[in-house]
């Protein structure tokens, strides 16, 4: 077998091997948790008879394992059971929750990777001067300054003061695409000021490694032009570190960014799952960990794979 | 205020002239904008509501747990969009009366134990059925039913008996109640087709608006109901409820146009809000209270003098003024204001170090006194315990705070612990507020307060007809509650909401809930 389809393979039976440990975990960290669903269900009217019934109704009387197979199985089959505090069926109220959530990782993804990329290699093009320095001075005041308050300035000046963008970001069925994408004109722009900083920054620093290489030199002394140096000599070796930060931002758009959702109003997974967890839902915190665990797992793996078919070394086997 | 001012607005408002125009002609004989635009809004009001055009509401306190089943109502949002959408039987006035909504009128027995409502003839559920008496008694029904888990299940428990009778809905009590209308008032009481049996979270309802999309926690449209019973209300053709939680998020949409009304706005920010151009910030004084309240069978509180000892150590004045900026009135150590029907004024307690530190004294107990507080109590409520704190230390009583988590605070904290901050939204009427919480068979007794006396007065004014009496007996009864309760109610708070007065009119005060109780979107038009 190929070397590199052998990597590939091991690398996505691990992701998969992760995935099924992190299940594990969030089962048994929503199972330690005090109480049990049908006390949670019940609440104050719960007398001993009613809990042992509806136990039994809800197979909780069974033991652990036989449980998590159980759910395990159904969740694979797409299954994710019923929200105890409305009664829904979860799978069917996270499908537009999980678009919305895509819909503006997505969005930002799209600026953020090349944006990134391109502040990344001027960075590197003008190492130590004025382009440099300016960048880096600013992407980091981005990062530095928290979330909700880059996301309050922005209401301040673009949405009350001088109003060109909404700043209330809410999207339903009944809208169209262009008006869903200038509803969220302001949680893209805090995503992206936060996001840039690092892989701007990690674009810069793989590069300029590279840079210190023999074969750029014999590039530079068979004079080409510094640019040219860069991006065809240089970030086709930088491009590793630079898809793993990525795919970190980018699992982080996903997962982690229920505050922006919150000052913007935008109904994303983040803002579902706290509203949930707040009534002690416990099928939904299962189901939504299980997808933020996969979207993880998921976006880490697509890193180790891009990496290896980066590597020469293994595209090419001796 | 200039004859001709007073003419361009009356012109504007009836349509003959634009807003545009009169702005300008009003800049021009020199008054300034803000005075142009409340003048448009008397005007607008004047001459009456104009139909058509959309309402967007930003409102606090919704989640994507919501439900349109009325029974399992709990916050504010699905309290409000219930209030757009559906009727109850009875609804309470700004004037604390009760007024019939589906039901035209009311009477009883002289003992006041079997009371017939005459049920409303023409109304028209959403899906084109007419409302019968039955529908009524069913709704009632499911209520009454504990498996319903509605929030209306426990003041329902008072009822033997119900029945249709012809045109009439009758019920028969356990005892008697001269309040029953106003426990038919309860936002959770909403008539739905067949008493919601069927399908409870169907959205039928019998209101100005019906349902068009619902998205819980998100975004909530209704659109005007063509055949309403009540032609004069319901002016919108098109009503939206977003939900913003955030209170920053609220105001901001709300200066920048993308919503028309808020709720729940913050004391502090109020001041802020009102300069905003074209905002209006109206706060209605009324039954809700920011309280800590002490158990009174637990040790060190089951003492009185203890208990007086605190109450005279806390600052009320300097609450009012930090905590609610102003928004809000002192207590007195009842769940009772002015607001409520039948109210005797009290002598007002105030803060006197001097007094506390002798009932501290005479109470013989001289340890720390432990105080549970977090801001899911009410908003400042930590601030609130810090000041209260600081006013105690120089009465000599030492107060050490315990800061608790926000999330379970309601079902690990409150109600459990001896002493904590916490809030009540206050009810229509007395009865029902020592009810819910200051009889010694009530569930939610948080002051463990039990007094045979306290309650044998509220039981007999339950029954007593004759007002001039029942008064006096909610007087004795408030008299034993502040100088011999568990509750320290340094403050009532004031409902704030906002609105642009470019774009809505017809605002009304009302003390009974948030956002004109519930009914801003079927009260008010377009200006």
């Amino acid at each position: 077998m190929h070397p590199v389809v052998r990597l590939v393979a091991q690398r996505i039976a691990l992701g998969l091997l992760l995935l099924i440990a992190a299940s594990v975990l969030i089962f048994v960290g929503t199972n330690i948790l005090p109480g049990d669903v049908a006390q949670a269900i019940l609440g104050q009217q719960a007398t001993p008879t009613a809990l042992a019934n509806l136990r039994a109704q809800m197979g909780l009387d069974q033991p652990y394992y036989i449980r998590y197979l159980h759910w395990l199985f159904a969740a694979m089959h797409g299954d994710l059971g019923k929200s105890l505090a409305n009664g829904q069926d979860i799978a069917t109220e996270i499908q537009g929750r999980l678009a919305n959530t895509l819909f503006l990782a997505g969005v930002s993804a799209a600026i953020i990777a090349p944006m990134s990329i391109i502040l990344g290699l001027i960075s590197a093009l003008y190492e130590g001067r004025w382009p440099d320095k300016v960048l880096s001075g600013i992407t980091l005041a981005w990062v530095s300054l928290p979330e909700f308050l880059l996301g309050y300035i922005l209401i301040y000046f673009l949405a009350v003061e001088y109003p060109i963008a909404p700043s209330v970001s809410t999207v339903y069925d009944s809208m169209g695409f262009w008006a869903k994408l200038h509803a969220i004109i302001l949680p893209v722009m805090v995503l992206v000021m936060v996001s840039v900083g690092h892989t701007m920054r990690m674009t810069r620093a793989a590069i300029l490694n590279v840079m210190q290489s023999a074969y750029i030199e014999t590039a530079e002394l068979k004079g080409l032009r510094p640019f040219r140096v860069i991006l065809m000599h240089a970030f086709p070796n930088a491009i590793s570190p630079i898809v793993n930060v990525l795919m970190v931002d980018l699992a982080y758009l996903v997962v982690g960014v229920v505050v922006t959702e919150v000052v913007f109003v935008y109904p994303g997974m983040g803002q579902y799952l706290v509203d949930h967890v707040a009534k002690r839902d416990v099928p939904v915190v299962q189901a939504v960990g299980l997808i933020f665990a996969a979207v993880y797992i998921g976006l880490n793996m697509v890193a180790d794979v891009v990496s290896i078919l980066a590597n020469p070394r293994l595209r090419h086997p001796k | 205020m200039s004859d001709e001012l007073a003419y361009l607005a009356a012109r504007a408002a009836r349509g003959l002239m634009s807003r545009r125009a009169f702005m300008g002609r009003a800049a021009a004989v020199g008054a300034t904008a803000a005075m142009a635009d409340t003048l448009l809004g008397t005007a607008a009001r004047a001459a009456g509501p104009k139909n058509g055009g959309t309402l967007k509401m930003g409102l606090g306190g919704g989640e994507s747990t919501n439900s349109l089943d009325p029974a399992l109502d709990a916050s504010q949002v699905p309290f409000m969009y219930m209030g757009t959408m559906g009727n109850t039987l009875v609804t309470v006035s700004p004037t604390g009366e009760a007024v019939g909504e589906l039901a035209t009128g009311w009477e009883s027995t002289p003992d006041a134990v079997t009371w017939t409502f005459k049920i409303r003839k023409g109304v028209e559920f959403h899906n084109g059925k007419t409302m019968t008496p039955d529908d009524v008694l069913k709704t009632i029904q499911r209520h009454s039913d504990k498996k319903s888990k509605s929030g209306a299940f426990g003041i329902l428990q008072s009822i033997k008996e119900m029945k249709v009778d012809g045109d009439n809905f009758v019920v028969t009590l356990k005892s008697a109640n001269a309040d029953l209308p106003y426990l038919m008032a309860d936002y959770h009481l909403v008539i739905q087709p067949n008493g919601g049996l069927d399908k409870p979270d169907a959205g039928i309802f019998t209101g100005a608006y019906k349902l068009k999309s619902f998205e819980p926690g998100v975004r909530i449209e209704m659109e005007k109901f063509k055949n309403y019973w009540d032609p004069n209300v319901g002016h919108f053709d098109t009503v939206v409820m977003l939900v913003i939680n955030d209170s920053t998020a609220r105001n901001a949409a709300l200066q920048s146009g993308q919503v028309d009304m808020v709720n729940s706005v913050e004391p502090r920010v109020a001041d802020l809000l009102k300069r905003a151009p074209h905002v209006t910030v109206d706060a209605s004084a009324g039954r809700g209270f920011y309280c800590f309240n002490m158990f009174c069978n637990t040790a060190p509180f089951d003492n009185n003098d203890l208990r007086m000892a605190l109450k005279l150590a806390i600052d009320r004045e300097e609450l009012v003024k930090k905590i609610l900026a102003g928004y809000g009135s002192v207590g007195n150590d009842t769940p009772i204001n002015k607001s409520y029907p039948m109210f005797e004024p009290m002598p007002q307690r105030s803060y006197d170090p001097e007094k506390a530190k002798f009932h501290f004294k005479k109470s013989g107990y001289s340890g720390d006194i432990l105080l549970r507080t977090a801001d899911a109590a009410f908003s400042g409520a930590v601030d609130a315990t810090s000041l209260f704190q600081q006013s105690a230390k120089k009465a000599g009583i030492n107060i050490t705070i315990k800061r608790e988590p926000n999330d379970g605070y309601w079902s690990s904290v409150w109600n459990k612990e001896p002493f904590s901050a916490s809030y009540w939204g206050g009810r229509p009427t007395q009865d029902q507020m020592f009810s819910t919480a200051y009889l010694s068979t009530s569930d939610w007794n948080d002051t463990r307060f039990k007094n045979p006396k306290f309650d044998k007065l509220v039981l007999d004014a339950r029954g007593e007809l004759d007002k001039a009496k029942r008064k006096e007996m909610y007087h004795e009864a408030n008299m034993l509650l502040r100088d011999e309760g568990g509750l320290i109610n340094p403050m009532f708070n004031n409902f704030i909401n906002a609105y642009r007065s470019d774009r809505v009119a017809g605002w009304h005060d009302n003390p009974n809930q948030d956002m004109m109780n519930g009914k801003a979107a079927v009260l008010c038009w377009q200006a």
